[in-house]
C-alpha cells in the first residue's frame, strides 16, 4: 500500500504543492514530480554530491533527504539561477568562462554549493574554499577550474582583483 | 588558421551550466519498466537453479528472466572496430546472463518490474543455488598448473601471449662489468568513476529495437547488440545523448544487449537499466592490474645495454579489450627508452575478478609506473642523476617506428622535461630537499611517458562526417566521434569553421547526439584520437562543401571558382578581397532558386592510415610525514607535446582531469578483493578513495606545441596522456624524500607503514616485544 | 525511491514517544544519512521508519540552569561547528564534527544520529567520551541521563529503551571549564572519509602552565566502541608537560586500546598511528591551553 502525503514547499521561489510518495527521496521528487533534471544521481548515498540542492539556503544531498521533509522548506536547484530573461548568474558565468565544465554531470551540484558559499558574503582563503567545496566528486576537471570559477566569483563580489 | 588555436568557450557550456543538458536518464519515457540484475555472490561456480517463485509473486514484478532463458550466443564486448579478418576479431565469451559464474558480481538473472522498489525486492527474493568452484584472482597464480579454469577454450587461463625480440639479449648481458637492476613492479585494479553511472533504456519501434545509452561508441554498440541478439545489425538503432563521462568504461558494450533483449521479452515496452554506483565498480569494467618483471643491464656510464620485460595482465573474468591493453604497454618499452637488445613477453590472463577493459591510458599508466620506476632505480644503481639518465636514454629525435610509421619529428622529451624542470625549480629543490632528515621530509621526482594517438595500424581508423549549409549561412555538423565531456564538439566546431571559412566557431552547429540511423558512421570516442582522426575527415568534407558552395556561387556571380574563396562566412574575390556575397545569401539563393534549387551538403569518409607519437612528462613534489605514514603532494606539473592546440583552455582542462586520475592512481585508488571469497570489498565512493578537491595541490598544465606533420590541423593525442606519468613521478619523489623505493601503487598509508617499517624508518619497539 | 514499509512522522518529543510505543519494530530516523543508506543497501529494506527530523525543539545549543553545555540531539554538525557556545567552551567538538563526511553531510547529519548509531568511527564520539558527555534520553517515564561511556553497549548497540528517544547531549561545566582539547582524524583522504582512527585529547593546566592537572584521551576505531585510555591519562595527570611525558603518555595508550585487523587497516598500523596521534594531540592540547612541551 503506497502511502502519500501532500507536501507544500517553495521551489526556486515558487510555492508548490503535490502529493508525494513518502518513500521518495527529495531527488525523486524534484526529478520525477517537478522535472528538475539538473538534480543528478551519481551514487544515491550522499558521497558524490551530484544531487546537491539548497534547502533553506544550506546545501544538502537530496538523494538521502526524504521528500516529506521538504514540507515548508525553501528549495533551490540550478534551474532557479537563470534569470527570467535567460541570463546566467555570476557563478554560472564563471564556470563557463573558466572552462570548469567538461562532462557537466557534477556541475549542478557544485554550483549550488558555490551559491551557499558565496551567499555567506565571506572572503575565504584558498584552504577554506577547498574545504567548503570538498563534498563533490568530479572525475573530469581535477577540480582545478571549478576552484578558479568559485574563487573568481567570490573575489568579484568583493570587488577585489583576483589573485590565482 | 585563426579559428583553431583559440581558447573558445565550449559549445555545450551554457546548457551544462544551467542544468538543461539531457543525459540518458533525463530523456526517459514515462512508464519505463525497471530492470534490476541479480549479481552472483560467489566468485566462481555454476548456477544450478534459480527459484523465481517469490520474486514473481511480488506486486509490480512483470517478468523474471534467468541465465537459463537467454539465447545461446556468445558475443564480444570490446569497443573495437569490427574486423573482416576472423583472426583479428574480438574474443566472444559473454552471454546476456551467465550460468557459469566467473566473478563475484557476474550477471545471473534479471527482474523486470513496474517500479524501482518492486524490482529491487524481486532481486532480493531470488534464490540462486550454486555449485561453487575454487577461484583465483591473481594473474600469475591463474597460469599455474591446476589453477581454476575460467574458459574452456583458453588453457591455463591465458587469453593471449605475445612477445617482442630485438637484438640478442642473452649475448648482450654477457658483457663484463654490467650492472643489473632486476625488479618487480605491480599495479592495482582501479575503476573509471565517471560521475554518471552507466545506464540505458530500450524499446521496440516498428519491429526494430531502439537503445538510448550512456555510451562512447554508438555505432559499435549497434553491431554488438545485433550480434548478441542474433539480429541483423541494421535492426538496431542506438542513440547516444550527452554522457556524464566515460574514460573507457563506456567504450565497451556494457548492458545494452541485455536491455535490448529485455524489451523483446516484454512485448517491446520500454525498459530501463540503470547501474547503481556499486554495480559500476564491479559489474562494468575496470583497469587491468598489470605486474611487470623488468631486468635492465647497464654500463656505468648510463648506457642501457639490454632489457627483459615480462608483463602479466589481469584480465578478470571476460575478455573485453583483452590483450590489446598489455600489448600496448609492452610495445612502449622498446620505444620509450630504445635499447638494442630486448626480450619482452606479455600475457593476458583470465582471473575471477571483474572484467578489465579500456580505461584512460590503455595500459600506459601501468607501463609508465613500471618503466619509470625501473629507470629511476637504474639511475640510482649507477649513482647517476635520474634526470640526466633520462636525457641520455629517452627516445631521441628522429626515432622511427616501422610498424606504426610514427616518427619522433622533434626532441619532444627533452623539451618537455626542460619546461617542467624550469616550472618546478627542479635543480634547486633537489639540492635543498637533500638536507631533510627529520620526521617530515620533502622530495621531488619526475617521470616521462610514451604514447601514440590512434589505433592505426592495429585496427581500422575511419572517420565520416556530414556538413549541411543552413539558410543562415551556418553549417550543421555531424560525426560519429562522440562528445564525452572532453570537449570534442567544441574542437570540431573550431576546425569546421576553419576548414570551411566561417566567421566563428559559433556558426557551426554540432549535433552532439549520435543516432546510428542518421549520424554518419564513426567509431566513437576512444584512444586519444577524436580530434586527430576527425581532423582528416573534416578537412576533406569541408573541401567538398566549399567546392559545392563556390560552384553555386559561380552560377550567381559569374566569377571563376578558382578566383573565389570563403573567408569569415563570405564568398570573396581572391584578387582584391571584395565580398561577393555572404554564405547566407548564397544558401537562400540556392535553396529557393526556382530554376536550380540545391540544398548544399557534403559528406565523406576518410580512412586514416597514420598515427602520431604524443609524449610528455610529470614533475612532482611531495612532503612525507614519516611517523604518520602520509604523503602530501605539494606541487605537480604535466608538460605535453600534443602538437598544435585546437583550444588551449580545453586542452589544459583535459590535462587537469588526467592528472587527477593519475594522482589517485599513485596515492589512493584501488579496488580491493577479499582473498578468502574473491568478493570486492570497497566498490563504493566512500571506500574507494577517489581524490577530493582537498587531495590535490594546484595542477599545472604546460605545453610544447610542435606541429604534428601528419595532421591537417597539426594536432595529436591529449585525452589519455595526462594520466600516464603522474603516479611514477610521485613514486620517484617519495623515493627522493625517504630513500624508500616503493614498487607498487597506490602508495597509500598502509603501504608506507609497511615499507617504512621494512626500511627501519619506523620502529615500533612494542611490535618486537609482542613477537 | 526507498523500500520502506511505512513512515511515521513525529513533530514533538511526545509524538515520537507515542510512535515508539505504537510501532516497536520501527527504526528511528534523524538526519537519515546512515539509516537511508542502509535501507538502500537492503539491510533495513522493507522496515517502518519513525522520522524525528522535523522536531525543531531538539535543535540548538544552550547553557542550561546547571551550566551544562546542552546540545539538542538534532543539531546538525555544521550548526555545532558554527555555534558560539561550542566555540567558546568546547571548540574541539566543533572541529571534530567538522570532519564528518562532507559539507552537505554535515548539514544533514545530527549529533544524536551520530551517537545513536553506536559506531566506533563516529567523529563526534571520541571527543564526547574525552569530555565525559552525558546523554539525555526522554521516554514515557520522563528524562534519563546516562554517561556516554555507559550509553555505548557494544558495536551498533546503545542504551535506548523502546519508548525513548535521545533528546540532548550535555557537557558538564566541570568537564569543559578551563579545558582545551584537540582532535585528530586519521583518514586515507582529506574529505569524505570514514576515520581509520580518531583521537581526542584535552587538558587542564595549572595556572602557571607547568602541570597537567587533568588529561583525558579517547579514541574512535581503537576498539568495537569509542573508548577512554585510563592508563595513558594516569601517566599524564599531575605531570609536567614535557616531550618525554608526551612519549610516555602516547606509548601508554597501547595498554588501553584494542584495535583489530580489518581490510580497512591492520591492527599494527592502527596501533602505530594511535601512538603518534596521541603524542601530537597532547602537544596541541597543551599549546591550546597556553602551555608548551618542554
Amino acid at each position: 500500500m503506497s502511502q502519500y502525503k501532500l507536501i507544500h514547499c517553495t521551489i526556486n521561489g515558487k510555492e508548490v504543492e503535490k502529493m508525494v510518495d513518502v518513500r521518495a527521496s527529495l531527488t525523486d521528487m524534484l526529478r520525477d514530480d517537478y522535472h528538475l533534471t539538473s538534480v543528478k544521481k551519481g551514487c544515491e548515498v550522499g558521497e558524490c554530491g551530484a544531487c546537491n540542492v539548497l534547502i533553506d539556503g544550506e546545501a544538502f544531498n537530496s538523494c538521502i533527504y526524504l521528500a516529506v521533509w521538504a514540507e515548508g522548506k525553501h528549495i533551490e536547484t540550478l534551474e532557479g539561477l537563470l534569470s527570467p530573461e535567460g541570463e546566467l548568474s555570476d557563478i554560472q558565468r564563471s564556470f563557463v568562462e573558466e572552462t570548469a565544465i567538461q562532462c557537466g554531470f557534477c556541475i549542478p551540484g557544485f554550483i549550488m554549493t558555490a551559491v551557499e558559499i558565496l551567499n555567506t558574503g565571506k572572503l575565504y582563503t584558498d584552504d577554506q574554499l577547498r574545504r567548503l567545496l570538498s563534498g563533490h566528486l568530479c572525475r573530469c576537471t581535477g577540480y582545478e577550474n571549478i576552484f578558479r570559477a568559485v574563487k573568481k566569483t567570490m573575489y568579484r563580489r568583493h570587488g577585489k582583483p583576483i589573485d590565482f | 588558421m585563426n579559428k583553431v588555436g583559440r581558447s573558445e568557450i565550449r559549445v555545450d557550456a551554457f546548457d551544462k551550466a544551467t542544468g538543461r543538458t539531457k543525459y540518458y536518464e533525463d530523456r526517459m519515457p514515462a512508464g519505463a519498466l525497471y530492470i534490476r540484475i541479480k549479481h552472483a555472490e560467489i566468485a566462481h561456480g555454476f548456477v544450478r537453479r534459480v527459484d523465481t517463485a517469490a520474486a514473481v509473486a511480488i506486486p509490480g514484478v512483470v517478468k523474471v528472466l534467468t541465465c537459463f532463458d537467454v539465447p545461446e550466443i556468445d558475443f564480444p564486448t570490446a569497443g573495437h572496430p569490427w574486423s573482416m579478418d576472423p583472426g583479428h576479431q574480438d574474443v566472444a565469451d559473454r552471454r546476456l546472463l551467465n550460468r557459469h559464474v566467473r566473478y563475484w558480481g557476474d550477471d545471473v538473472a534479471v527482474v523486470i518490474a513496474e517500479n524501482e522498489v518492486a524490482a529491487n525486492q524481486g532481486v532480493r527474493a531470488l534464490k540462486v543455488e550454486y555449485e561453487e568452484l575454487p577461484f583465483v584472482i591473481d594473474a600469475q597464480k591463474a597460469m599455474e598448473p591446476g589453477a581454476p579454469q575460467l574458459h574452456e577454450r583458453f588453457p591455463n587461463n591465458i587469453l593471449k601471449h605475445t612477445d617482442i625480440r630485438k637484438g640478442d639479449y642473452q649475448a648482450a648481458i654477457q658483457e663484463p662489468g654490467l650492472i643489473c637492476v632486476d625488479k618487480w613492479y605491480d599495479t592495482p585494479t582501479v575503476q573509471h568513476c565517471h560521475i554518471e553511472n552507466f545506464g540505458c533504456y530500450a524499446y521496440e519501434e516498428n519491429g526494430r529495437i531502439v537503445v538510448v545509452s550512456s555510451t562512447q561508441i554508438p555505432h559499435i554498440i549497434r553491431r554488438a547488440v545485433g550480434q548478441a541478439l542474433g539480429r541483423p545489425w541494421a535492426d538496431i538503432e542506438i542513440i547516444k545523448p550527452y554522457i556524464g563521462g566515460g574514460f573507457g568504461n563506456k567504450q565497451d558494450v556494457l548492458y545494452e544487449p541485455l536491455c535490448a533483449w529485455c524489451t523483446t521479452q516484454v512485448g517491446g515496452r520500454c525498459v530501463r537499466l540503470d547501474c547503481a554506483r556499486e554495480e559500476t565498480f564491479v559489474s562494468n569494467r575496470v583497469r587491468h592490474a598489470i605486474r611487470f618483471h623488468i631486468i635492465t643491464w647497464l654500463r656505468r656510464d648510463g648506457t642501457i645495454v639490454a632489457r627483459k620485460v615480462d608483463c602479466f595482465s589481469n584480465q578478470g573474468a571476460y575478455a573485453s579489450h583483452g590483450h590489446s591493453i598489455v600489448a600496448k604497454a609492452m610495445g612502449s618499452f622498446p620505444q620509450h627508452y630504445p635499447c638494442d637488445n630486448m626480450e619482452c613477453d606479455a600475457y593476458t590472463v583470465y582471473t575471477n575478478r571483474p572484467a578489465a577493459g579500456a580505461m584512460r591510458g590503455y595500459g600506459m599508466p601501468q607501463a609508465s609506473f613500471a618503466d619509470e620506476s625501473n629507470i629511476e632505480d637504474c639511475a640510482r644503481a649507477i649513482g647517476m642523476d635520474s634526470y640526466e639518465f633520462r636525457k641520455k636514454n629517452v627516445m631521441p629525435r628522429g626515432f622511427h617506428d616501422a610498424f606504426t610509421g610514427n616518427t619522433n619529428y622533434y626532441d619532444t622529451y627533452r623539451e618537455c622535461m626542460a619546461k617542467g624542470a624550469a616550472y618546478i625549480d627542479f635543480e634547486r629543490k633537489k639540492k635543498e630537499f637533500a638536507n631533510d632528515t627529520g620526521d617530515i621530509r620533502r622530495g621531488i621526482g619526475l617521470a616521462t611517458f610514451w604514447y601514440n594517438t590512434a589505433v592505426y595500424p592495429i585496427s581500422l581508423e575511419t572517420s565520416s562526417n556530414r556538413m549541411l549549409l543552413n539558410l543562415d549561412g551556418t553549417v550543421t555538423f555531424q560525426c560519429g566521434e562522440t562528445e564525452i565531456g572532453q570537449g570534442a564538439d567544441t574542437a570540431y566546431a573550431q576546425m569546421v569553421a576553419e576548414a570551411v571559412g566561417l566567421a566563428s566557431y559559433r556558426d557551426v552547429r554540432v549535433k552532439s547526439c549520435q543516432d546510428t540511423d542518421i549520424t554518419p558512421t564513426g567509431l566513437g570516442a576512444y584512444a586519444s584520437r577524436q580530434t586527430y582522426v576527425a581532423g582528416f575527415s573534416i578537412r576533406q568534407t569541408a573541401d567538398i562543401l566549399r567546392e559545392k558552395i563556390l560552384k553555386y556561387a559561380n552560377e550567381v556571380t559569374r566569377q571563376a571558382v578558382g578566383c573565389m574563396d570563403i573567408v569569415d562566412g563570405n564568398i570573396i574575390r581572391k584578387e582584391d578581397g571584395i565580398i561577393l556575397m555572404s554564405l547566407k545569401e548564397l544558401a537562400m539563393t540556392a535553396q529557393y532558386n526556382p530554376v536550380h534549387s540545391e540544398h548544399i551538403t557534403a559528406e565523406s569518409t576518410y580512412t586514416i592510415r597514420n598515427n602520431a607519437f604524443s609524449f610528455g612528462c610529470t614533475f612532482a613534489e611531495v612532503e612525507v610525514d614519516i611517523p604518520m605514514c602520509k604523503v602530501t603532494l605539494k606541487n605537480i606539473v604535466n608538460v605535453h607535446d600534443c602538437g598544435r592546440l585546437i583550444n588551449p583552455a580545453l586542452a589544459a582542462a583535459q590535462v587537469h582531469g588526467g592528472m587527477s586520475m593519475g594522482i589517485g592512481y599513485g596515492l589512493s585508488e584501488q579496488l580491493i578483493f577479499d582473498e578468502k571469497t574473491g568478493k570486492p570489498l570497497n566498490g563504493n565512493l566512500l571506500d574507494y578513495k577517489l581524490s577530493t578537491i582537498l587531495d590535490h595541490p594546484h595542477l599545472e598544465a604546460e605545453f610544447i606545441e610542435n606541429p604534428e606533420p601528419t595532421s591537417p590541423f597539426g594536432t595529436k593525442a591529449l585525452g589519455e596522456p595526462p594520466v600516464c606519468s603522474c603516479a611514477p613521478a610521485i613514486r620517484n619523489a617519495i623515493l627522493n624524500a625517504t630513500g624508500v623505493a616503493i614498487d607498487h601503487n597506490p602508495i597509500n598509508p598502509h603501504v608506507l607503514f609497511a615499507e617504512f617499517s621494512k626500511a627501519g624508518l619506523i620502529q615500533d619497539d612494542w611490535r618486537e616485544e609482542e613477537k | 525511491m526507498y523500500d520502506m514499509k511505512a513512515l511515521y512522522e513525529a513533530l514533538s518529543v511526545e509524538d515520537a514517544i507515542a510512535l515508539r510505543i505504537e510501532h516497536p519494530e520501527a527504526q528511528i530516523i534523524a538526519g537519515g544519512s546512515d539509516v537511508l543508506v542502509q535501507m538502500r543497501e537492503g539491510r533495513r529494506a522493507g522496515k517502518e521508519l519513525i522520522s524525528i527530523y522535523m522536531i525543531d525543539a531538539l535543535r540548538g545549543v544552550s547553557i542550561d540552569e546547571a551550566e551544562n553545555l546542552r546540545i539538542g540531539s538534532l543539531t546538525s554538525f555544521s550548526h555545532i561547528t558554527r555555534d558560539p557556545l561550542i566555540q567558546r567552551y568546547c571548540n574541539v567538538l566543533g572541529e571534530a564534527v567538522d570532519q564528518v563526511g562532507s559539507p552537505q553531510i554535515r548539514n544533514v547529519g545530527t549529533i544524536g544520529g551520530n551517537t545513536c548509531n553506536g559506531v566506533t568511527s563516529a567523529d563526534s564520539a571520541s571527543t564526547l567520551h574525552a569530555w565525559e558527555a552525558i546523554v539525555e534520553l526522554t521516554g514515557r517515564g520522563g528524562v534519563r541521563r546516562v554517561p556516554i561511556k555507559d550509553f555505548y553497549i557494544k558495536a551498533g548497540t546503545v542504551d535506548i529503551k523502546p519508548d525513548e528517544i535521545q533528546t540532548a547531549i550535555l557537557i558538564p561545566k566541570a568537564s569543559y571549564e578551563n579545558t582545551c582539547g584537540h582532535y585528530i582524524k586519521y583518514g586515507l583522504r582529506n574529505a569524505m572519509e570514514i576515520a581509520t582512527l580518531g583521537c581526542s585529547v584535552n587538558v587542564r593546566l595549572s595556572a602557571d602552565k607547568q602541570t597537567i592537572e587533568r588529561c583525558r584521551i579517547a579514541y574512535g576505531v581503537a576498539g568495537p566502541v569509542p573508548m577512554r585510555c585510563p592508563s595513558a591519562e594516569a601517566v599524564a595527570n599531575g605531570a609536567k608537560p614535557t616531550k618525554a611525558l608526551a612519549r610516555d603518555f602516547a606509548r601508554a595508550v597501547l595498554d588501553d586500546i584494542n584495535p583489530r585487523d580489518s581490510w580497512r587497516a591492520s591492527k599494527a598500523f592502527r596501533q602505530h598511528i594511535a601512538v603518534e596521534m596521541a603524542k601530537r594531540a597532547l602537544a596541541e592540547s597543551v599549546k591550546l591551553a597556553g602551555g608548551e612541551l618542554a
